[in-house]
């Protein structure tokens, strides 16, 4: 490793904004992990479209977070150059891909995530964040869509697919109860009117879940007293192997364009 | 990034043009933006699209003002340079770009000629937006979940069926006709 590791601000709005920055990055990496090995080809090219959007999505946010963080920090370094510790994407988005029925499960979980983070934040006081938001939340509800038809199909499908959803829900749905944990960066955020709390969205995320769980004859699992914390930094193992990947030619290569 | 503009409610290609005289150079600057085509639907100009904002003078330079399709869409970068050497090599630069997000570029800012043209390069243009921003998820059998009536645009028939939401590029949705058994593409409403 050549290139040095970025030190980054803690100052809430920048923390804020990386946390959405970086489960949009992290969860559109996993699903470009699927180009060339979709199940069929018109899922194939779905996957890829996604992972498009959610990483055009985090480099739109790393540029912001870089503006407001104010040391010069563009995206390419944000996205390349930290250190898993300064990552701040909820555990949920970096789990391996798993089978199709996993990533399905996930994606309705985060795209429904997403759309009312979008919403709320279409109304955002920095108006740039405001413009990515209104943008992206076209995007999302095309995302939640996808995978919630999918998670229908698959749940009210098969044996063999509805066997594998409940085994995807039952391992994902540990991960989501950090999704709504509060803290400082939320509260500061949600005081200067960045954006909402994540908490705040809890009533209505799982709502609009439930009615997935309901179409698919799927049953909420039970509650866990597990809490992931990839938003405050300390992520599962998988993380580092995932930042390898992403990192190895700018870290090999510091600069390196083509 | 070049500096954030106020916000710009012109419609698209919406400048007037100069009572008698000879086209001005931001005139003369639509005109080659109706030239230049997008990279991924090459049947179409950015003007058609309506990601071309507004054109302006800022001083000696040309001011063009796009707006992005979709977040990731790859053509963005492409479609800067391309709008940029169109300009130059009419005699009209110096000129730039900025890239504006807000508001959000939406299908229905394609132009009628834009229609036309997806049409008959056989994508069925988008229908318009639904009015309202709740777009409610609804579920569907699969046989079922088809737009309603949307025309292939080879023979006109209303017996089409979607194979996926998600077609070549993100703007669009991959179809079937079952009338003349081909495949087609559909442009999303957004």
């Amino acid at each position: 490793m050549q290139a040095t590791s970025l030190c980054i601000s803690r100052d809430p709005s920048v923390q804020y904004v990386l946390r959405l920055a970086d489960t949009c990055l992290i969860l559109g990496q996993r699903l470009g992990e699927w180009c060339g090995h979709g199940p069929i080809l018109e899922e194939d090219i779905a996957l890829s479209n996604m992972a498009l959007d959610l990483v055009g999505q985090a480099r739109a946010l790393l540029t912001r977070a870089g503006q407001l963080e104010g040391r010069g920090h563009d995206e390419d370094q944000l996205a390349f150059l930290r250190d898993e510790r300064d990552y701040v994407n909820p555990t949920l988005v970096e789990l391996p891909r798993g089978d199709f029925a996993f990533t399905m499960v996930r994606n309705a979980m985060v795209a429904t995530l997403l759309k009312l983070l979008w919403q709320r934040l279409a109304g955002s006081s920095d108006a740039e964040l405001a413009a990515i938001a209104g943008k992206a939340l076209k995007e999302a509800r095309y995302h939640q869509q996808h995978a919630a038809d999918w998670v229908v199909r698959l749940g009210d499908g098969t044996a063999e697919s509805r066997r594998r959803t409940e085994a995807a829900l039952t391992t994902l749905w540990r991960y989501t109860p950090e999704l709504f944990v509060a803290d400082a960066v939320d509260d500061a955020a949600h005081a200067m009117g960045l954006g909402p709390r994540w908490a705040d969205l809890q009533g209505a995320w799982t709502e609009e879940m439930a009615q997935i769980f309901a179409a698919a004859s799927l049953a909420t699992p039970q509650a866990s007293a597990f809490r992931s914390t990839g938003r405050n930094g300390v992520h599962s193992e998988h993380m580092g192997y995932i930042l390898a990947e992403m990192q190895h030619l700018q870290r090999s290569f510091p600069g390196g364009v083509w | 990034m070049t500096p954030t503009p106020a916000i710009c409610d012109t419609p698209a290609g919406g400048h007037a043009p100069q009572p008698g005289g000879a086209p001005s150079r931001i005139e003369r600057a639509w005109e080659v933006l109706d030239g230049v085509l997008d990279p991924e639907v090459p049947a179409v100009s950015v003007r058609d699209l309506g990601i071309v904002r507004d054109v302006r003078l800022a001083g000696e330079s040309l001011d063009v003002v796009l707006t992005p399709t979709y977040s990731g869409c790859p053509a963005t970068e492409v479609i800067e340079h391309d709008v940029l050497a169109a300009i130059e090599a009419a005699g009209l630069g110096p000129a730039y770009v900025t890239l504006q997000r807000a508001p959000a570029w939406t299908t229905d800012w394609i132009t009628e000629q834009g229609r036309a043209r997806l049409l008959a390069y056989g994508i069925a243009p988008p229908g318009p937006l639904p009015p309202g921003t709740e777009v409610p998820l609804r579920f569907m059998p699969r046989a079922n979940a088809v737009a309603p009536a949307l025309a292939c645009p080879r023979c006109a028939s209303l017996q089409t069926e979607r194979l996926s939401a998600f077609g070549s590029t993100a703007c669009k949705a991959l179809y079937r006709c079952l009338a003349c058994r081909e495949p087609f593409e559909h442009f999303k409403p957004l």
